[in-house]
């Protein structure tokens, strides 16, 4: 079990999201976050003023996924969030120890897959069946 | 009209023209609440708010006597103290065709805004206290002796002949050059140089320029005191320095810097509102285009010039008000003709150069009298009062010390970026 956090542009977001979703990754949390990763900094003008804008906007995703599930969704991440200019982001993989899943009571691979995952994928892969999926496995 | 003289016409335009003034002031107060940052912003709302209250009445007890009521020169009596004798019948030196009380209550609305306009100076670390007793000596002190020079029966500027037909003096170098004491009397804010001011929420900003071009309407328009073709031309005028001033600062932007802003647009309008002010009445439209573009510039150039001083004049007060109320009435000596406005004179393009002088000794006498007895008045508030917020308060936000409220409560963590102000 791996928890996967990335870090990605806002507007990449429901790309992103698409992506994990066909890949049948549907458990996920979003967080909004600023920081820094040495793009180019933005300027803004108020009334002739320049204002240096410090942190960048960017998204946080949170997911936290059984072994089989690990490759693909940074596959899907990868062919979903890149740019290729920097300020792209990042993807952190840690080690999970214990999940639980406060309904049930359920632990570990048992509590990580949302009952409705595979309807979401289906959905998923329906609206889109080639986006993203196409370069799975291939991620460089 | 019946047989007091009463138009109802007039009153009612007169008295509608006082609403709309009135919606200035709530609409100051959301274009400086969105210039701020988020920490000060109910504190900044509640400074225009608190002015508003105050200046209403010290304006019905003392104000309006000072500034109208039969006296000498330099200041009015008190034999309207109170709006004593001040009821339904007309004031024929004034406005002979509406009740004098409606002629008191619009210019109340007059005197509610010029004080309020000074909180821009000096916003997100001035005591609060300490502003509202401010606003109520300023009101005493100020703004009713130049309102008596300027519109006064006897008042010295009123018969020198120097033009202002609804306050570019009064209310605008007047607001803008107590502004100016403000900012430097208390001080600049704690961390000026390392984070420039970033409004928190633009949409506010517009907003309230918005609302403060709409009762601009009725300031300019309101003040030709009759309901015909003045009242027609202050508002024509009015409307189209303000949209020339817009269009003449949104493309110095662009040649600057590329970007045409929000901001800038909202403080465009506002400066071309205030350029247009003394002339309102007096000029052609064509004449108005002119005022509102001339004014953007002059005021775009000394909101440059400001942000390089140390004096952290924060919203730019004095920039707009002050130095666009100077530019709108030297600007009225230039475009002003008699053929439009039998009360009015002719300026130098009508064969006048002789109106420019006029215009200029009102302004550097309202601008030396303003600033000289703002700071004495400011220093007297600050025997009695703090003037200034302990820095830990001004760092952490004024909105949770002096009124135990926060204006944003969703847990975004956004405040953790916004950089002190």
């Amino acid at each position: 079990m791996k928890l996967i956090t990335a870090i990605i542009r806002p507007e990449r977001l429901a790309e992103v999201k698409s992506a994990l979703f066909r890949v049948g990754v549907t458990g996920l949390s979003v967080s909004g976050v600023r920081g820094h990763g040495g793009e180019p900094e933005i300027v803004e003008h108020v009334r002739g003023q320049r204002i240096v804008v410090e942190f960048t906007e960017k998204v946080e995703l949170r997911m936290a996924v059984s072994e089989p599930f690990v490759e693909p969704a940074v596959a899907a991440i990868l062919t979903a969030a890149r740019t290729g200019a920097v300020g792209d982001g990042k993807i952190f993989i840690q080690s999970l120890e214990r999940v639980i899943r406060i309904r049930t009571g359920e632990e570990n691979e048992a509590a990580l897959t949302p009952l409705t995952a595979e309807e979401v994928q289906a959905r998923a892969l329906q609206e889109a069946p080639d986006k993203g999926t196409a370069n799975l496995g291939k991620a460089p | 009209m019946n047989e007091t003289g009463i138009s109802a016409g007039d009153t009612a335009w007169l008295l509608t023209s006082a609403a709309l003034v009135f919606l200035m002031t709530p609409g100051l107060a959301f274009f400086y609440g969105g210039l701020v940052s988020r920490r000060h912003v109910l504190n900044t709302l509640m400074m225009t708010i608190g002015a508003l209250c105050v200046a209403a009445l010290v304006w019905a007890l003392i104000g309006y006597s000072l500034a109208f009521a039969p006296g000498g020169a330099l200041i009015g009596g008190l034999a309207w103290a109170g709006f004593q004798g001040v009821g339904g019948e007309p004031q024929a030196d004034y406005a002979a065709t509406v009740p004098h009380l409606a002629f008191a209550a619009f210019q109340g609305m007059f005197a509610v805004i010029a004080p309020a306009l000074t909180a821009g100076a000096v916003v997100g670390r001035m005591d609060f206290r300490a502003y509202l007793l401010f606003v109520a000596l300023w009101c005493v002190g100020v703004y009713a002796p130049v309102a008596h020079w300027v519109w006064g029966l006897g008042g010295w500027i009123r018969e020198s002949g120097a033009l202002d037909f609804a306050g570019g003096t009064v209310v605008h170098i007047a607001a803008g050059a107590a502004a100016l004491v403000a900012a430097a009397l208390v001080g600049a804010r704690a961390d000026v140089k390392r984070s420039p001011l970033r409004p928190h929420n633009v949409p506010f900003v517009l907003l309230g320029a918005g609302l403060l071009w709409f009762g601009w309407l009725g300031f300019n328009a309101g003040s030709a005191l009759t309901a015909g073709g003045l009242a027609s031309l202050a508002l024509v005028t009015t409307h189209l320095s303000a949209a020339a001033a817009v269009l003449v600062w949104l493309a110095i932007e662009t040649a600057r810097a590329g970007k045409a802003t929000a901001v800038g647009a909202a403080t465009a309008a506002v400066v071309g509102l205030v350029g247009i002010t003394p002339a309102a009445g007096f000029v052609s439209p064509a004449a108005a285009m002119a005022i509102g573009g001339i004014t953007a510039a002059v005021g775009y150039a000394a909101i440059q010039w400001r942000t390089r001083l140390n004096l952290d004049d924060t919203l730019d007060v004095f920039a707009c008000h002050g130095v666009g109320g100077m530019c709108g009435s030297l600007l009225t000596g230039v475009f002003a003709r008699q053929s439009l406005n039998e009360a009015g004179a002719n300026g130098l393009l009508a064969g006048n150069p002789k109106l420019v002088l006029t215009q200029l000794i009102a302004v550097v006498a309202t601008l030396a009298y303003t600033l000289a007895a703002t700071f004495v008045l400011l220093k007297l508030v600050g025997l009695i009062l703090p003037l200034r917020l302990p820095l830990a308060q001004e760092l952490e936000g004024i909105d949770r010390h002096a009124h135990g409220e926060t204006a944003y409560h969703e847990a975004t963590g956004d405040d953790l970026f916004d950089p002190a102000v």
